[in-house]
């Protein structure tokens, strides 16, 4: 086994593990901290695969925003010291066979789809390329434009429903 | 046998462990990982050694600046001081305080200063000597330095101290708003060189980018004052108010570390500003002797750090309305004008105008752009003078 091998399966096995610890332990801070964990691990297998881009970007996004927000709305929102809430919620059948389609689905995509390897190509300058891509009218520059205008809609959607409501004058 | 060069002394010394270690029969891959330990041992060590002098300069400095005398009674001008405080904080007990939780009060301030060490990863020593040029260099010392968020919210809430989590709150919400700012005066730079690499980036400035783009030097700088939390954006630990806000129950060497991330921090951030807008390594001779650039960023980090020091001095602290109205209505919207101001400058300039005049064209842009800005503070200011205030709310409610 390389030394490649055996960080990719370190690394794989944290993200597996803290992934279970985030659904199964009982105090919902814990569980978003090991949420983090399962995204640095996630952002630690997008280095091995010389993503660099996305590895960072998954750090400042998920981990930097996305984790920090679910953390401080949970200490806002719970009696954060001592909370034992319930840990089912009645739907947990449905959810269950959510999850076990998803899985089968994807597990049977894994089987079936032969995945071709890319060739050697030089990944130095992955950023240089992702940008170019992104506003090529050949490539990605309409979904890019869609996402953004989305993110917008988002913003203002967002101001719109913080502002407190305007007395009639 | 790699060949001695006085002026490149440290790479050599690292190409020649490299090289006996090889000659001694050992697998040069092996060695290659041997080789980045010891830098990375070597680096880690320069980084968390250093604040025991500077805790020592911004006492002396501080008190200077309120016509004190500092710290003089441990060694030659008090020099040893740090030394005597680290001994008396090892010594001390670390208290847990009850119903904390452990693993998360330990893990805290350790997560808040391993970030930190992060950034000197990325930083760029001389023109031979960083510890990896990454292509999102930039990207990568905001997502690094955005976990200590998180560690100051795992030491606050784990501490179980109301006055711990509300500075935890507190921090959450000016680090995670005056990352926005920071991040895309970040973009600047990024946009004037092409490149999001450290090394690039200090390549690129023949001029200095604080001439290129005042404006977001400026912003990057407030930010990141904002950003590690010291005076005047100290609310996070604002003692009149939360007692020591989110590290009020730590104590001996946990409260140590904490201390030691936050000066730690605030040296690295100076160390950025210099690489980012002062032109990092570069300045007489550098380029030929790269053993000088690293005399010439540490010149330039000690006089951002000390800009800092004499801000933390004299400024008081700013209250949590202000902190807001600072960030978003100032910062951001200054830092998109000045972001699309430098685009459309940089795309409008011919090409066959480069080096200083260049700079130059860049740098009247931005002025144009603060006496805009200056002009509606101004206006703003004087509709506000002239507001009649509502009578004041009686006492009860």
């Amino acid at each position: 086994m390389s030394a490649q091998q055996i960080v990719f399966l370190v690394t794989a096995g944290v993200t597996v593990i803290s992934a279970a610890l985030v659904v199964t332990v009982r105090n919902l801070i814990h569980a978003g901290l090991w949420l983090v964990m399962t995204l640095a691990a996630v952002a630690a297998i997008y280095v091995q695969l010389e993503a660099d881009f996305l590895a960072v970007v998954q750090v400042i996004l998920y981990i930097g925003a996305i984790a920090i927000l679910i953390i401080f709305s949970v200490m806002l929102t719970r009696r954060v010291m001592a909370d034992t809430g319930p840990q089912r919620i009645p739907q947990w059948p449905l959810a269950a066979v959510v999850a076990l389609v998803v899985f089968g689905g994807l597990a049977y995509l894994l089987v079936q789809v032969p995945w071709p390897l890319a060739p050697d190509v030089d990944v130095s300058d992955t950023v240089l390329a992702l940008g170019e891509a992104f506003v090529d009218p050949d490539r990605f520059v309409i979904p890019f434009e869609v996402a953004t205008i989305l993110l917008l809609v988002a913003l203002v959607g967002s101001i719109s429903l913080a502002l407190p409501e305007r007395e009639s004058d | 046998m790699p060949e001695f060069s006085f002026g490149d002394i440290a790479v050599y010394a690292y190409d020649m462990i490299g090289w006996a270690l090889v000659t001694y029969g050992l697998d040069p891959k092996l060695v290659v990982i041997i080789q980045k330990f010891l830098a990375a041992f070597l680096l880690a060590n320069f980084a968390l050694l250093t604040p025991i002098f500077t805790i020592w300069l911004e006492r002396k400095i501080a008190a200077r600046f309120q016509d004190r005398l500092g710290p003089n009674r441990v060694g030659p001008y008090g020099l040893f001081q740090s030394f005597a405080d680290i001994l008396k904080l090892l010594t001390k007990e670390i208290i847990t305080p009850s119903g904390a939780d452990k693993v998360v009060y330990f893990v805290g301030p350790i997560l808040s200063v391993a970030p930190v060490l992060g950034i000197w990863v990325v930083i760029p020593f001389a023109s031979t000597m960083i510890g990896a040029n990454l292509n999102v260099g930039v990207l990568y010392s905001v997502a690094i330095g955005g976990i200590g968020t998180l560690a100051i919210m795992m030491g606050g809430w784990a501490s179980n101290n109301k006055y711990a989590l509300l500075g935890a709150f507190r921090a959450a919400s000016q680090l995670v708003s005056y990352e926005v700012p920071l991040i895309l005066a970040l973009l600047i730079p990024t946009l004037l060189t092409g490149s999001m690499g450290m090394q690039d980036i200090v390549l690129a400035q023949d001029t200095w980018f604080v001439v290129y783009a005042p404006i977001a030097a400026t912003i990057f700088f407030v930010s990141s004052l904002a950003e590690i939390g010291r005076a005047p954006f100290d609310i996070l630990e604002a003692e009149s108010e939360i007692v020591a806000g989110y590290h009020v129950e730590y104590s001996g060497f946990l409260f140590a570390i904490w201390q030691l991330g936050e000066f730690l921090h605030a040296f690295t951030i100076s160390a950025l500003v210099s690489v980012l807008f002062l032109g990092g390594w570069r300045g007489p001779l550098a380029d030929l002797y790269p053993i000088l650039g690293i005399v010439y960023l540490l010149a330039k980090t000690y006089f951002v750090y000390f800009i800092s020091m004499w801000i933390r001095a004299t400024v008081p602290r700013i209250r949590i309305d202000q902190m807001n109205n600072l960030n978003w209505k100032f910062l951001v919207p200054l830092a998109l004008a000045a972001l699309v101001l430098v685009a459309l400058v940089d795309k409008l300039l011919p090409a066959s105008l480069a080096g200083s005049a260049r700079a130059w064209a860049h740098f009247a842009s931005n002025v144009g752009l603060m006496v805009i800005v200056f002009g509606m503070l101004r206006t703003e200011s004087r509709r506000l003078q002239n507001l009649s205030l509502p009578a004041p709310v009686a006492a009860g409610h």
